[in-house]
């Protein structure tokens, strides 16, 4: 059975962006949260699954593990032979895949809006009765190294970014690559996938969010005859593994043959989940907006087409994340400077913004962006399921995503400097710069194998 | 239904008829040209408070002739400067209403967008600057001097890409002395010899009126739709719709290029001209490609090369159709010491589909797959907008969407087969590897 945990959103009668885009919440009696959000604008939905788990609950030894257990997900159940899934869902029309990321792992469906059912029977299937296969499994390990290859080994870039994580954190968990490192991959077991997904799978580790021309009614129904008659299973909510205090600058090089070079700035600060401020994490959002909200903003306007020091830089900060993150800077030199005055000039960006109020003007532009933002999300059914899977799946509820805005709104010139100030320091920053090496092949080739580990 | 190049203006050529079945929940495009040429398609959608418009011009980097590069430098110009206004403070006047302006610079196409709030105080700002950007960019020298050191190191960037490597040689050799075979980003000797000029008569000659399409998808009334193509539109002159381009020639031999690259995987990448939009084999090249390598991890090359063998993250093969035959290509990425047993696979998996054809299991799935996904494919108003600057790029009829799912489902497997036999030549491929030994 399930029970309503909440009534609709909001008053229906008060300013609703849209039509009819109404949030409803459901709780399943085994603990599976449910989230309906209506929207009436294509005869479409979106069905998907998301999991409390994800790279920041592994530990040495077993990283990637989330990400690897995402890829079995498609090979089978007592039910549905391996790739039946994706058979049957293709043959619905559908489209469908997965994803994870440091705190969550979620599956998804886009389909017809009458064919939510086959969706949920799939999904409801593999929740509980996986089967994990050793062949399967020595099959789909190679898949995600190659993967691995593509996005991380073979791209300078995230080479840096993966390295320069890894030294920003020390103690918290946000130090481990999603994809894992090679070395883990190599030493995966069919029997550590096996004890994940015991530990993770399970209806009240879940929140099921379907977007899209559906009844709320209706889904909840469907949702409990398919989802209903799982059991629940006890759930051990990860410990805490803040990051230790940062006390001094954090400096690495990473060599890579590549032709560009590149620079990565971080600086320690708090989210929406462990500000004591709570007005502090929309004050860095601001804050990342006035150096990157677009092509007026400071680092494109100062650096790329002012003093011309950079070809690219950029900005970035999230609010919503488990554990303490990081404001990020990045950027590549122009052809006649090197990776040292971009950061020179990087740091000067962030001295400005601790000395001095950020102006009315710069202000009133974010805010205009956000503002027109949160309309133009409205236009993609997808888009909107995932910000709360995500909001839920971080313990932080979907509801603060209504919050945005007014607290975007309400954020002062007084209050961006401040954030600067407390945290855009020295001691709270970690650099990683990229060295290239030479393009050569013959030299990298043997390299290469050995730091893949595939030495034939 | 053709499309009138010249003399209509103001006229809906497409009735509400075209609507006898309903298919999903969109309005029927409307249709007319400006008064100075331009053609304009224009699907109201209510709902949400906001527009977008696409405005492509036929001004793509197969407009290059001799100076690879030019297309894409002066695309890349456009919003750096323009009217008067300086590059600071276009993105200042957009930005400061929220609007937000993207562009693409293709071998077809020149492709310039906006999203902006429908209120008049953000639409009227955002529209002003939008309509500078199009007619009257400066090409200031200062910023085309800038823009050149940037996009050099865009280029350079690129080499250090294996992949990008693999694509750049595949259409080098996939064309010959076609204008698809012109690198679009240029390379770092033609760029440096691009001069204001150039973007200047570049410009002067390709961003015309007739020579533009205009996609219009948001909550605007067919009045205000008409107003705001005119106002985009009125700084341009007429001028003449760019000549077609020449026929792509076939492949006369296999042939095979290795370019070594210090990366762990060799990507791959095999094949030949496909077809053009509205090519008469498009339905059954579509379906079929889809059984091939098109549906995700259900299809032959995703089977054999990822979840049989493990080879590779991600296998493909698809049909680009183009103003003329666009590439059929299938790719992955493996290991370096694996890429020869890939590629066999790959080149197996294709012979033997060419050879037989898809089961009628296959195809029927296909067809299950593409007909129940219809509705998926026009679920937003950034979706609709694509679609209505591709049919009107390509002048497909306008009821393209609605006849759809029926052509799909009037394929037999002998048309399919038939098709991919004369299509495709298995032992005339062109076959780029990127890696090391």
């Amino acid at each position: 059975m399930v029970l309503p945990a909440a009534a609709p959103a909001a008053d229906p009668s008060a300013e609703q962006p849209a039509a009819a885009t109404r949030t409803h919440e459901f709780m399943l009696d085994n603990g599976m949260k449910l989230i309906v959000k209506e929207d009436h604008r294509a005869p479409v939905v979106v069905s998907q699954v998301w999991y409390k788990v994800g790279s920041s609950y592994e530990h040495g030894g077993i990283t990637g593990i989330s990400h690897v257990l995402e890829h079995m997900m498609f090979k089978g159940t007592k039910k549905h032979g391996p790739g039946e899934f994706s058979r049957i869902i293709a043959e619905n029309g559908g489209r469908e895949n997965a994803f994870t990321g440091r705190d969550y792992t979620a599956y998804f469906q886009s389909l017809e809006k009458g064919r939510l059912p086959v969706a949920f029977e799939l999904e409801s299937d593999r929740m509980r009765n996986l089967q994990l296969q050793q062949a399967e499994f020595a099959k789909e390990v190679k898949v995600v190294m190659e993967e691995r290859r593509m996005r991380t080994e073979d791209n300078a870039s995230a080479l840096t970014y993966e390295q320069f994580n890894a030294v920003a954190f020390l103690s918290s968990p946000y130090r481990i690559p999603i994809i894992g490192w090679m070395g883990d991959l190599q030493g995966l077991t069919l029997d550590e996938l096996h004890a994940w997904y015991r530990k993770w799978y399970a209806p009240n580790n879940a929140t099921l969010v379907v977007a899209g021309d559906v009844d709320p009614g209706e889904v909840r129904a469907l949702a409990e005859r398919y989802f209903g008659p799982l059991e629940p299973d006890t759930v051990t909510p990860p410990k805490p593994r803040p990051e230790i205090e940062q006390r001094g600058v954090r400096r690495i090089t990473v060599k890579a043959p590549a032709e560009v070079p590149y620079l990565i700035m971080g600086y320690k600060v708090p989210v929406l989940a462990t500000a004591a401020r709570d007005w502090e994490p929309y004050a860095l959002e601001v804050l990342a907006g006035i150096l990157d909200g677009g092509d007026s903003a400071r680092l494109a306007r100062e650096l790329v087409r002012g003093s011309q020091i950079a070809a690219s830089a950029s900005a970035g900060y999230s609010l919503y994340d488990r554990q303490e993150s990081l404001l990020m800077l990045d950027g590549a030199p122009a052809n006649d400077h090197d990776v040292a005055a971009l950061e020179q000039a990087l740091r000067a960006q962030v001295a400005q913004l601790r000395d001095a109020p950020v102006t009315v003007p710069e202000l009133e532009r974010v805010k205009a962006q956000v503002l027109a933002d949160r309309i133009y999300q409205e236009d993609s059914v997808f888009y909107q399921a995932m910000q709360i899977g995500q909001l839920e799946t971080l313990g932080l509820g979907w509801e603060r995503m209504e919050e945005y805005l007014p607290r975007i709104q309400a954020v002062t010139a007084a209050q961006v400097q401040e954030v600067a100030k407390r945290y855009l320091n020295e001691d709270r920053l970690t650099i990683a710069v990229l060295d290239p090496q030479p393009m050569d092949a013959k030299v990298r080739a043997g390299a290469a194998a050995l730091g893949g580990g595939h030495v034939r | 239904m053709s499309v009138d190049r010249r003399g209509w203006s103001y006229v809906v050529l497409c009735l509400l008829t075209c609507f006898a079945t309903p298919v999903a929940a969109m309005a029927p495009i409307e249709h007319w040209q400006t008064d100075n040429g331009a053609r304009v398609y224009f699907v109201p959608a209510p709902e949400l408070p906001m527009v977008d418009v696409q405005v492509v011009f036929d001004a793509g980097s197969a407009r290059d002739a001799d100076r690879a590069g030019l297309a894409q430098f002066t695309h890349h110009l456009l919003d750096q400067g323009a009217g008067g206004l300086s590059g600071d403070e276009i993105a200042a006047r957009l930005e400061g209403v929220g609007a937000r302006l993207s562009g693409q610079s293709l071998r077809d196409m020149a492709v310039l967008s906006l999203r902006s709030l429908v209120d008049r105080k953000y639409l009227d700002p955002a529209l002003a600057v939008f309509t500078q950007v199009l007619t009257h960019p400066d090409f200031n020298r200062v910023d085309v001097e800038r823009e050149r050191e940037r996009l050099l190191v865009g280029l350079q960037y690129a080499q250090q890409r294996p992949g990008e490597v693999a694509e750049k040689a595949f259409y080098a050799g996939l064309y010959g002395d076609h204008p698809y075979a012109t690198p679009s980003e240029g390379t770092a000797e033609s760029l440096k010899a691009i001069d204001r000029d150039a973007l200047r008569a570049f410009h002067t000659q390709y961003y015309v009126a007739r020579n533009a399409v205009i996609a219009i998808v948001g909550a605007l009334d067919r009045a205000q739709a008409e107003a705001l193509a005119a106002q985009l539109t009125r700084g341009l002159p007429a001028g003449e719709r760019a000549l077609e381009l020449p026929p792509v020639p076939d492949l006369s031999a296999a042939a095979e290029r290795h370019i070594p690259h210090p990366s762990t995987q060799t990507h791959i990448l095999v094949g030949q001209p496909g077809m053009r939009r509205g090519d008469p084999d498009y339905f059954a090249l579509y379906v079929g490609n889809y059984v091939l390598g098109g549906g995700g991890l259900v299809s032959r090359l995703s089977t054999e090369v990822r979840e049989k063998r493990g080879l590779s993250y991600s296998v493909y093969s698809y049909f680009l159709p183009m103003a003329r035959r666009g590439p059929f290509q299938m790719g992955l990425q493996t290991r370096n010491d694996q890429a020869a047993e890939a590629l066999k696979v790959l080149r197996a998996t294709l012979t033997r589909y060419v050879a037989e054809g898809p089961t009628a299991a296959e195809l029927e799935a296909a067809k299950k797959n593409i007909t129940g996904g219809q509705a998926l494919r026009i679920d937003s108003n950034r979706k609709i907008l694509e679609y209505l600057a591709v049919i009107g790029f390509y002048d497909l009829p306008l009821d393209y969407l609605e006849t759809f799912n029926a052509k799909v489902e009037a394929l037999t497997l002998e048309q399919v087969n038939d098709a991919f036999k004369r299509r495709l030549q298995p032992a005339h491929m062109l076959t780029v590897q990127v890696g090391s030994e």
